[in-house]
């Protein structure tokens, strides 16, 4: 009975401080980034992030989701900096008042990838409104982020050039996964189906299943990622000087040469374009 | 390629464990603070629930006894958007500061498997008090008294309802997701690194902490059998 | 003797019972029965099976709410008040699963005295003190009965009834248990005791109820009732023929 009743109170004790520990956390300064799956599944925030802390004292806590869900809690003032890749959706956060000040960071581009068999006969394409219309026009299965994400709105934009209505289509041969990048490449590879994604999250992409790069070289598909300040005026608990600090230090020197410096089986994965000017 | 990826992910979980991979081993922490913490909050604030709802009536008991089972089917996902939506800077609870830290995870799990703690009590103390309940009346035993009892002499049945408390948390991803954000040395757990993971689609990876996971599982669930071997042989002796 | 009541007469008694009904659905299960319980001695209940004796002390220690007919413990009405006087064995023990000093010191500390002393004294006159640490439900059946017969005097009960308490017990427990009710009633407890046993009846009655069908066939003092019982069913029931 004693040592039931003991044993009770040991775990009682446990569980309260393991409570508290958990509780107690993130007390060292730190900044909460709200960026994309691209970012995060490339490994591009697992070197830089080490760097810039490093030189400030700050970590750096990412949230990675589609860019959608992102703008979505940076609204809610559930993040200090938003880094994203949709730009009119970025214009329109920061015009609304919900950003500081958009700054262009870097840029990658968007590859079709497609089945080794390639049943649409588009591998080599460069033009990506045309092999759009080659797959709608074969009916050849293409997955779809369907998440509102950057990626997701690029697909759009580009079906909309290639004239082809995706909803009528939608649940036959265009599908829409309603996830993430890695998930939709997934699935891709599962149903041998074409999709769009970024190169940096294709080239860190494991799973790939013999699948190729079909279509790349469009401007059109030119990705470019921006980053933001969430507004303090209208978020009065956001860490504005960390998340300024953060900021500056990106688009500046030393962090545009850390995105450059980020490769992967020897390929550059992000190419920086900042303006090279401070953020204040 | 499937089944090379399979034997991989057997080497890989081996390597990890036997290395104590120092990042493996800090994921392995954070689940199982996280878990253990909500199967806590579940036991202090489920167990007398269900209690309750076995000894006492009172109108409307059928009804709450019905919506605790449902509830039991929560989906993770809803649970990690509600907490997320309550505990949102934006939100009525953001003045926390608990969005996106372990205390975020350990409410939408605590939220999760309250229910399936109280339900399965009902069930185990109701069938106890059935045996009870003439004894307790003719002792006059008070009701509190009489729910502390059953809680108690049922110990063992509710050791077991607790594991399914915490296999039902340390197995979630949905709601730790959403409302710890999956950061890094922060607020990953197995769950969400596995589905990191799979998303880079290092799938033998993924799989390797699949398999680190259910021999924690199987881990915890021996400790409390034992713990409850021992106790019972010390009980007898 | 450490546990002497401090009433030296039962304060709950008489028991005085009029037009006492009770059904399940259309059965009559017990039928305008009446009865008067003095403050002395075992009051035996006897009769065959279907009586309604099981009923009829759960139904006077309040555990059941009767449909008409009152039941009046010294002028005051049967409720959970006069049950905290009172304590019941069942023919089944229900013992909590734990030890079996933990048993006793549940209802000690009920009553909120708990003291090591009133312990050991129950274990002792239960003839249970080396097993005090055991599991309750380890033990033999005719233990566990005198450990719930020791837990029900833990509560120092005015009156104490008891339901076929050996029903199921060899000849040595049944001796055990049957000397630990002598012994409370020699201390001034009331006991109300069903059984079938008539040789346990004449053992420890002092007054025997036969009842049948659910009413009172006969109300007599012990000797009466095993030399010349008044009704017809009782002198079958103790001839051994089957009464139904």
């Amino acid at each position: 009975m004693k040592t039931i009743r003991s044993s009770f109170l040991i775990a009682i004790a446990l569980c309260t401080s393991m409570v508290f520990a958990a509780l107690g956390q993130a007390e060292e300064q730190s900044i909460i980034v709200q960026s994309t799956t691209s970012t995060q599944n490339s490994g591009l925030f697992d070197y830089i992030l080490p760097i810039f802390q490093k030189s400030s004292g700050i970590r750096v806590d990412v949230v990675a989701v589609g860019t959608g869900q992102a703008i979505k809690n940076a609204r809610n003032c559930d993040g200090d900096v938003l880094f994203v890749h949709a730009k009119p959706a970025e214009e329109k956060f920061v015009s609304e008042g919900y950003g500081v000040k958009r700054f262009d960071v870097m840029y990658n581009d968007f590859v079709i990838v497609g089945p080794p068999a390639d049943p649409a006969g588009i591998s080599g394409y460069s033009g990506a409104a045309a092999s759009l219309r080659k797959i709608a026009d074969t009916k050849s299965t293409f997955a779809s982020r369907g998440d509102d994400s950057g990626t997701h709105k690029k697909e759009l934009s580009l079906w909309k050039k290639a004239g082809v209505d995706v909803n009528a289509a939608s649940g036959t041969w265009y599908r829409e996964t309603g996830s993430g990048m890695g998930a939709t490449l997934n699935v891709s590879v599962g149903m041998a189906a074409y999709t769009m994604t970024d190169r940096a999250t294709w080239i860190a992409f494991r799973n790939k299943g013999g699948f190729k790069v079909a279509v790349e070289g469009d401007q059109l598909m030119f990705n470019q990622y921006g980053i933001m300040q969430v507004n303090p005026v209208r978020c009065p608990n956001v860490k504005a000087s960390a998340a300024r600090r953060f900021v500056d230090w990106i688009i500046t020197r030393p962090g545009q040469s850390a995105i450059a410096g980020y490769k992967l089986d020897g390929q550059q994965l992000f190419f920086p374009n900042a303006a090279r000017q401070g953020a204040s | 390629m499937i089944m090379q990826d399979f034997a991989e992910a057997f080497r890989l979980a081996f390597g990890l464990v036997a290395a104590m991979d120092a990042d493996l081993i800090e994921i392995i922490g954070l689940s199982l603070r996280v878990s253990l913490a909500a199967v806590f909050v579940a036991a202090v604030l489920g167990m007398p629930l269900g209690a309750l709802l076995a000894t006492v009536r009172f109108p409307g008991r059928g009804v709450a006894v019905i919506v605790i089972n449902a509830l039991m089917g929560l989906p993770p996902v809803v649970v990690g958007l509600l907490v997320y939506m309550a505990l949102s800077n934006a939100g009525p609870l953001g003045f926390l500061q608990f969005l996106y830290t372990p205390a975020a995870m350990i409410v939408a799990q605590s939220i999760l498997i309250t229910p399936i703690v109280a339900a399965l009590t009902r069930q185990v103390i109701e069938d106890m008090n059935f045996e009870y309940a003439e004894q307790f009346a003719s002792l006059s035993v008070p009701w509190h008294t009489r729910i502390a009892a059953l809680i108690s002499d049922a110990r063992y049945a509710l050791a077991t309802v607790l594991l399914a408390g915490f296999g039902r948390a340390i197995a979630e991803v949905g709601a730790v997701i959403i409302v710890g954000g999956n950061i890094a040395h922060l607020t990953r757990v197995m769950t969400t690194a596995i589905a990191l993971e799979t998303s880079k689609g290092d799938l033998a990876l993924a799989l390797a902490l699949g398999i680190v996971l259910l021999v924690l599982a199987l881990a915890v669930n021996a400790a409390v059998m034992s713990l409850r071997a021992s106790a019972q042989s010390s009980a007898h002796a | 003797m450490l546990d002497q009541p401090a009433w030296s007469i039962a304060s709950q008694l008489p028991l005085s019972v009029t037009g006492l009904c009770f059904n399940a659905g259309d059965t009559v299960l017990i039928d305008r029965l009446d009865l008067e319980v003095s403050h002395q001695g075992v009051t035996v209940l006897m009769g065959p099976n279907g009586a309604g004796k099981s009923l009829l002390v759960r139904l006077l220690h309040g555990l059941i709410q009767p449909q008409s007919g009152s039941i009046m413990w010294n002028g005051k009405r049967c409720s959970p008040a006069t049950r905290l006087h009172q304590a019941m064995v069942f023919q089944k023990p229900v013992l909590l699963r734990r030890s079996v000093a933990a048993n006793i010191d549940f209802v000690l500390g009920l009553k909120g005295r708990a003291t090591l002393a009133r312990r050991d004294e129950l274990l002792m006159q239960a003839n249970l003190s080396d097993k005090a640490s055991q599991p309750a439900r380890a033990l033999s059946g005719g233990e566990q009965q005198r450990l719930a017969l020791a837990r029900a005097l833990a509560s120092n009960p005015e009156v104490l009834f008891l339901d076929e308490p050996t029903a199921s017990l060899d000849p040595s427990s049944t001796q055990a248990i049957e000397t630990a009710i002598g012994a409370a009633s020699e201390r001034g407890v009331k006991v109300i005791l069903v059984t079938h046993d008539a040789g346990q009846a004449r053992r420890l009655a002092t007054d025997v109820v036969f009842i049948h069908r659910g009413s009172v066939a006969e109300h007599c003092s012990a000797d009466v009732f095993f030399q010349q019982p008044a009704s017809a069913v009782a002198r079958d029931y103790l001839a051994g023929k089957l009464v139904i």
